[in-house]
């Protein structure tokens, strides 16, 4: 019996979807395939990897993030010889909502980085892991994704639209051995956010990386990182309008 | 543009901070663009502000924290600069391997301990930081990339270690890693009443001991201390257990520091140390990094902050020197909790401007009262002087250039390496540019 889990994981250069990496070697008996957009990236954290846990199976592939039929070929590939266990779905960027405002052509990209293409990577591997009927899938969504706000709602649409879909794909597998889990990161001090104002202050990838492989080891079909971000994003989805438009948020 | 701070709290102002995360992409996040240049800065445990370049460009470094390849046979590191002190600890400790030293806060990096040649309790048997690098990677403005060590392109290597970061910026670094048998120390606390006091328990545990320090109680000008020494435990084997790290929760509106506070603290702390005199033994991470468990308790000072003045200097004059400067520490009531008296041992470090050198260390953190707090340090300076002695830039945020200048005798040499498009307020301050 051959127990290696096998872990995929899109988006691998990801600050989050390292740090997940880093606990998931750490724990042992797992095989990981990096998939990414830059090979030279991807070997770096490759490396570290191996240097963290030296038995572990690292894997690169480099691929494209838009052509649906580069994200189906992909992922079949995953799928030749054996089975993925678990597939994180964590690439994304985060452009200011000014520059979405004013450039469309950035607006449209925004929307396709983070909205579309997680969409169909978690399709392509829900098409093969509904035909073995076990695996999990876990979509890194954000708490922009849960109410539109002035501050950021290109990139919180975007989020919005994973987040109904990953709904639906946990509706369609209710039931089944396949589970779904959409991760909600609040906002986390990574490179991504370093020259924003306070970002000392956001939760560090490493609590949020433990919350989401913990949260995925348990089939959670929705992860709040760090957790306290469940209670503040029902207060403020259930503001009413009145008082959130005077918000400035 | 974002206000930053360093570990003394002493100033918020805005920087341009550039995240570096690609090691291969640095050189087009760095270019000098700016006339006022870009500095890096890692976890910003500096007290003062040796890493702070108001209006002007911060390379934050913690992006680049990955390992490159570590070799379990001879034990070589080679890492990315930005990576912590404390992920090598956890990491390789269990796999045999220590970092040889370390300072007393491991939420360091890489390239700010090599950046400020930092030293450990280990000072008499194993130097700093620097005397483990076998080889740095450093990127200058204009693009040009140099290898260095101590066998390869020495003086470059002797200019960057110790170099404040105005040589350019450390990519990645090479270290030799020590054999260890685990995490565990046999430790032994014992009190001492005046400074010859002290001074024989130095002595006579340098041979025996790998790790010595102190602390000294500053406030009744005495000279009495607790003496800790320390040496590896070869047998103890299961897992440690690590504690939970509690955070300083807010900023209170006042430094707790205070004449207040201060008095009783020393003596309830000095009980508390007697109290567990003796031997014991305990994992690495309490004895080594005893505050990091407190996570910014840099705020007790309150929102003004807090100076920390650490000094050096030779030996034959350590005792009268050190009883001196408790004087007029004494005399000023301006006292800090938080003094430690160590001693370097005899081995001159390889930096052209590092801090260690053969003799005794004093640090002390004072909360920050404005023109009272600089008039005792200026007074410290006098006696630091006389004794041809010199103080830790990594902690300094006022010495005079003069000081500087007499404390560094290569500092000439050193200026031929610096890189123009590189500038802090230290080098400012300091330096003229
Ligand atoms: C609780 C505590 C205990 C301490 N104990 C000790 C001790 O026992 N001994 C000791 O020596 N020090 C001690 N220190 C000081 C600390 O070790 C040094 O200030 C260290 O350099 C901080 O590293 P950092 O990563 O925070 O660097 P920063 O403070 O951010 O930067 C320090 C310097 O390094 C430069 N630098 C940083 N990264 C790079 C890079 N990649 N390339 C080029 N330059 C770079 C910066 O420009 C700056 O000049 C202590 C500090 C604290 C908070």
């Amino acid at each position: 019996m051959n127990n290696t889990k096998r872990i995929a994981i899109i988006g691998a250069t990801s600050s989050i979807a390292e740090h997940c990496a880093r606990i998931w070697a750490q724990q042992g008996s797992v095989e990981l395939i990096l998939v990414g957009r830059d090979q030279r990236k991807l070997e770096i954290v490759a490396a570290d990897l191996l240097v963290r846990s030296q038995n572990t199976k690292i894997e690169i592939v480099v691929t494209d993030f838009i052509d649906p039929t580069a994200i189906q070929n992909t992922v079949d590939a995953l799928f030749t010889f054996q089975p993925i266990d678990i597939a994180l779905i964590a690439h994304g960027t985060l452009p200011e909502q000014q520059d979405c405002q004013s450039n469309l052509g950035l607006n449209y990209s925004t929307l396709e980085i983070n909205g579309i293409s997680p969409v169909l990577y978690a399709e392509a591997f829900a098409q093969h892991m509904t035909k073995l009927n076990q695996g999990s899938i876990a979509i890194i969504g954000s708490v922009a994704g849960d109410r539109g706000r002035k501050s950021n709602y290109v990139y919180g649409a975007a989020k919005g639209l994973v987040t109904r879909y990953a709904q639906g794909l946990q509706h369609r597998f209710a039931g089944t051995g396949v589970n779904v889990s959409l991760i909600k990161p609040g906002p986390t001090n990574t490179p991504m956010t370093a020259a924003m104002k306070g970002s000392e202050k956001f939760a560090t990838p490493e609590e949020v990386a433990k919350t989401i492989t913990a949260g995925i080891e348990s089939k959670k079909a929705v992860i709040y990182a760090p957790a306290k971000w469940w209670l503040i994003m029902m207060v403020i989805r259930h503001l009413p309008s009145l008082i959130f438009n005077k918000m400035n948020i | 543009m974002k206000p930053i701070s360093s570990w003394g709290r002493l100033s918020h102002e805005d920087h341009q901070v550039i995240p570096l995360n690609d090691r291969h992409q640095a050189f087009n996040q760095i270019r000098a663009n700016e006339t006022q240049g870009g500095i890096a800065h890692g976890m910003g445990r500096s007290y003062g502000d040796v890493g702070l370049n108001p209006k002007g460009a911060l390379w934050l470094t913690t992006g680049l924290h990955h390992l490159i390849h570590f070799d379990e046979h001879t034990g070589r590191l080679i890492c990315e600069s930005g990576v912590l002190l404390r992920d090598i600890q956890r990491l390789l400790i269990p796999r045999g391997w220590i970092l040889p030293v370390t300072p007393g806060s491991q939420m360091v990096t890489v390239g700010g301990a090599i950046a400020n040649d930092v030293h450990g309790k280990n000072h008499h048997l194993l130097g700093s930081f620097g005397d483990h690098v076998q080889n740095i990677k450093l990127i200058r403005t204009d693009g040009t990339i140099i290898e260095c060590g101590p066998l390869h392109n020495t003086e470059w290597f002797s200019a960057t270690l110790g170099g404040l970061g105005l040589t350019g910026v450390i990519l990645e670094a090479e270290i030799q890693m020590r054999p260890t048998a685990g995490p565990w120390l046999d430790t032994e606390s014992i009190p001492y009443s005046n400074l010859s006091e002290f001074f024989e328990l130095a002595d006579s545990s340098e041979k025996d001991w790998e790790h010595t320090v102190s602390w000294i109680d500053c406030i009744s000008g005495k000279g009495q201390g607790i003496f800790m020494r320390a040496n590896p435990n070869k047998e103890l084997k299961h897992a440690p257990k690590m504690k939970a790290e509690k955070k300083m929760p807010f900023v209170p509106p006042i430094s707790l520091v205070n004449s207040l506070t201060l008095r009783p603290f020393n003596f309830l702390y000095r009980n508390h140390q007697k109290y567990k005199a003796g031997t014991s033994t305990v994992h690495y991470e309490p004895f080594f990094y005893p505050l990091d468990k407190l996570l910014e308790w840099n705020r007790m000072y309150g929102p003004k902050g807090f100076f920390q003045y650490q000094s050096v200097v030779p030996r034959n004059v350590g005792q009268d020197a050190t009883q001196a400067m408790l004087k007029e520490i004494e005399k000023s009531g301006e006292g800090s909790f938080l003094a430690v008296l160590k001693t370097f041992g005899n081995r001159e470090s390889l930096g052209m401007l590092s801090f260690p050198e053969p003799g005794v260390t004093l640090a002390l953190d004072f909360p920050n009262h404005a023109s009272r707090t600089h008039k005792l340090m200026n007074r410290l300076d006098a006696i630091v002087k006389e004794a041809k002695g010199r103080i830790y830039p990594a902690k300094d945020a006022r010495m005079p250039r003069e000081l500087f200048e007499a404390g560094y005798p290569k500092l000439n040499e050193f200026l031929k390496y610096r890189d123009a498009g590189i500038s802090s307020s230290l080098s400012r301050r300091l330096l003229g540019s």
